[in-house]
């Protein structure tokens, strides 16, 4: 599985590239995989916003309906719309074209001590195994 | 494999009727109905002979998995084999000719059994009002949890925003919690498979309206802190309501009130044997506590003298169900009930045997989480490089109808497997055999399968993502 190293990441498999004050959000490859074929992904409002944890969508497959947990808090700026008419982009590019949200960071940057980096990630992965 | 709908197999004209010559006179039915009333044009229907009515639905039939073909252990589900027996009460002509309009007077018959079907539940369950009237097990629980909505409104108490279910829960509970109007939480398990009991505790507050329970939970393990559950909830005013789904794992042996139940579903349709399958027709009958039994569906049975009317409850949520629900259904499980009797526990029991000796059998090769004496269904995974999605595809190939797949969702790879109490020891064997033989299966082959049904693999992906829910 791909766990890309300039990526942080949380326990409930989402992963956050920050830049500025803008936080990219998606799930990882290993959920992906578990999840298999992703059918529908429900996104929130722009403008919404989130506390760190808290649910902010769901992405449905073949096989369960997952809430999407935000790694940060902050505003949506940006949804990937593309992927109401194709689900399947996150399965193919978790990391890239299946990006889901673009928050605007509440206060300075990921407040959220969970975080994990890519070792830690990793780490938990072989746990879970 | 074509599917041709029997409409493409007609041609215009074509007849497979003959009706008798009428006996009164016939009205142009332009002189009887207001214009508005009237079609435009004809129907669509199927212009097609008798033979060909009979070749196109048999030709369908056989194409079914069920019951009545093969061994079904679909977990949480219970397909239990639907005893013939039930079949003759129910075309009994007194039952079978029943119009819901007929006055009370003209349906003692019909009541007295729904007042004896009310009397046998509560019996079961040990809650003392039940209300027949929904019409399956999520409605059930969409009924109880808005009974209990009522009862906070009635009582003033506007703070009770919250139910709370465990993360084996079957997902119409928080479904239902959500439709009534309640935000709903997720309580993890202990290292048995069950309610934290820790968690739920730290959970409880004055916004805790109830707690969704199902036991024995969706592992197949009993919720053996029941009691304790629910003294934390009623310390808080909160109430606990109980899914049940798998009561075919208590006939007899626990009774829910006894746990602190408050209120709870049945599902006539798997624990007393009413066919089901395909959608419906289901009974989602409830049973609850005198608290409660004020805000009961309108209406309930009541017997009155000699005779049985029906009444409707004080503060009454009101109407379910059209009518007064799936009688036949109802019917079938007073049946089913009157047959076994006071040994209706053994049901329980070898349900409960079944599924362990299921679980012995294929432990070792299977992975069992939670490897302990189970109720009446069990969890248990593939060996390790093999999905549960191509072993359930190989086992259609075997003529088996596939457990329930990766449910409950705190199981990776789950199969959840439920042989039921109707069930003889060969058929488990065989069964049981069948699944030892997929684990050695090679992950190529199984990617295959199945190859011997009606169609080849489905893709699921592509039907949920391109949804067609029209011809």
């Amino acid at each position: 599985m791909s766990v890309p190293g300039d990526l942080q990441y949380t326990k409930s498999h989402e992963w956050v590239r920050t830049e500025g004050d803008t936080a990219t959000i998606g799930i990882t490859d290993h959920a992906q995989d578990e999840l298999g074929d992703v059918v529908f992904v429900e996104l929130p409002d722009e403008g919404a916003t989130f506390d760190a944890g808290e649910p902010f969508g769901t992405v449905e497959s073949v096989k369960a309906v997952s809430d999407l947990y935000a790694p940060v808090g902050g505003e949506v700026v940006e949804v990937n719309s593309a992927l109401n008419d194709a689900p399947e982009k996150i399965n193919e590019d978790p990391y890239g074209e299946g990006w889901i949200v673009r928050l605007r960071t509440s206060g300075d940057g990921p407040a959220n001590g969970d975080l994990l980096s890519s070792e830690e990630y990793e780490k938990v992965l072989q746990e879970e195994a | 494999m074509a599917f041709n709908l029997i409409r493409d197999k007609g041609r215009e004209g074509r007849r497979g009727y003959k009706l008798p010559r009428p006996d009164v006179e016939m009205k142009d039915l332009g002189s009887v109905l207001p214009g508005a009333a009237l079609r435009k044009e004809k129907p669509r229907l199927a212009e097609v002979d008798e033979p060909t009515v009979v070749r196109h639905y048999t030709n369908l039939s056989r194409q079914n998995q069920g019951i009545d073909t093969t061994f079904y252990p679909l977990g949480s589900c219970t397909m239990k084999h639907n005893p013939r027996a039930n079949e003759a009460a129910a075309s009994v002509p007194g039952f079978a000719g029943l119009h819901p309009l007929q006055p009370e007077a003209q349906v003692q018959g019909a009541l007295r059994v729904m007042h004896g079907l009310q009397g046998f539940l509560a019996e079961v369950s040990g809650l003392p009002a039940v209300s027949l009237q929904p019409l399956a097990g999520a409605q059930g629980e969409l009924t109880s949890v808005l009974m209990v909505k009522k009862l906070f409104e009635d009582a003033g108490d506007e703070g009770r925003t919250t139910v709370l279910v465990p993360s084996t829960a079957h997902g119409t509970n928080p479904a239902t919690a959500s439709m009534a109007g309640f935000g709903s939480k997720e309580i993890g398990l202990d290292e048995h498979g069950c309610v934290d009991v820790d968690e739920l505790r730290s959970m409880v507050d004055e916004t805790t309206a109830a707690l969704m329970i199902t036991n024995p939970n969706t592992l197949g393990v009993y919720e053996r802190n029941i009691a304790e559950i629910s003294e934390v909830l009623h310390a808080m005013g909160a109430f606990l309501y109980m899914d049940g789904a798998n009561m075919n794992a208590n006939l007899g042996r626990m009774r829910p009130a006894d746990a602190g139940v408050d209120i709870m579903h049945f599902n006539l349709h798997k624990t007393f044997s009413t066919p089901h399958g395909g959608g419906g027709p289901g009974c989602g009958a409830i049973a609850c506590s005198d608290d409660l039994a004020p805000f009961l569906p309108d209406p309930a049975v009541e017997k009155e003298g000699e005779g049985y009317r029906f009444v409707r409850p004080e503060k009454s949520i009101g109407r379910v169900a059209g009518f007064y629900g799936n009688f036949g259904q109802m019917l079938r499980a007073w049946n089913y009930i009157r047959m076994h009797g006071p040994e209706l526990k053994e049901v329980t029991e070898m349900a409960v045997l079944n599924a362990n000796y299921v679980r012995a059998q294929l432990g070792g090769t299977y992975r069992v989480p939670y490897d302990e004496l189970c109720k009446h269904e069990v969890v248990v995974q593939p060996p390790a490089g093999k999905k549960a999605l191509d072993i359930a595809k190989g086992l259609i190939d075997h003529g088996y109808h596939p457990p329930t797949i990766y449910f409950p969702l705190v199981v990776k790879e789950a199969m959840l497997i439920e042989p039921t109490e109707t069930e003889s020891k060969e058929t488990l064997d065989d069964f049981v055999g069948t699944m030892l033989e997929l684990a050695e299966t090679s992950p190529e082959d199984l990617e295959e399968a199945p190859t011997g049904a009606p169609t080849r693999r489905l893709d699921e992906a592509r039907a949920a993502r391109q949804l067609k829910a029209r011809w």
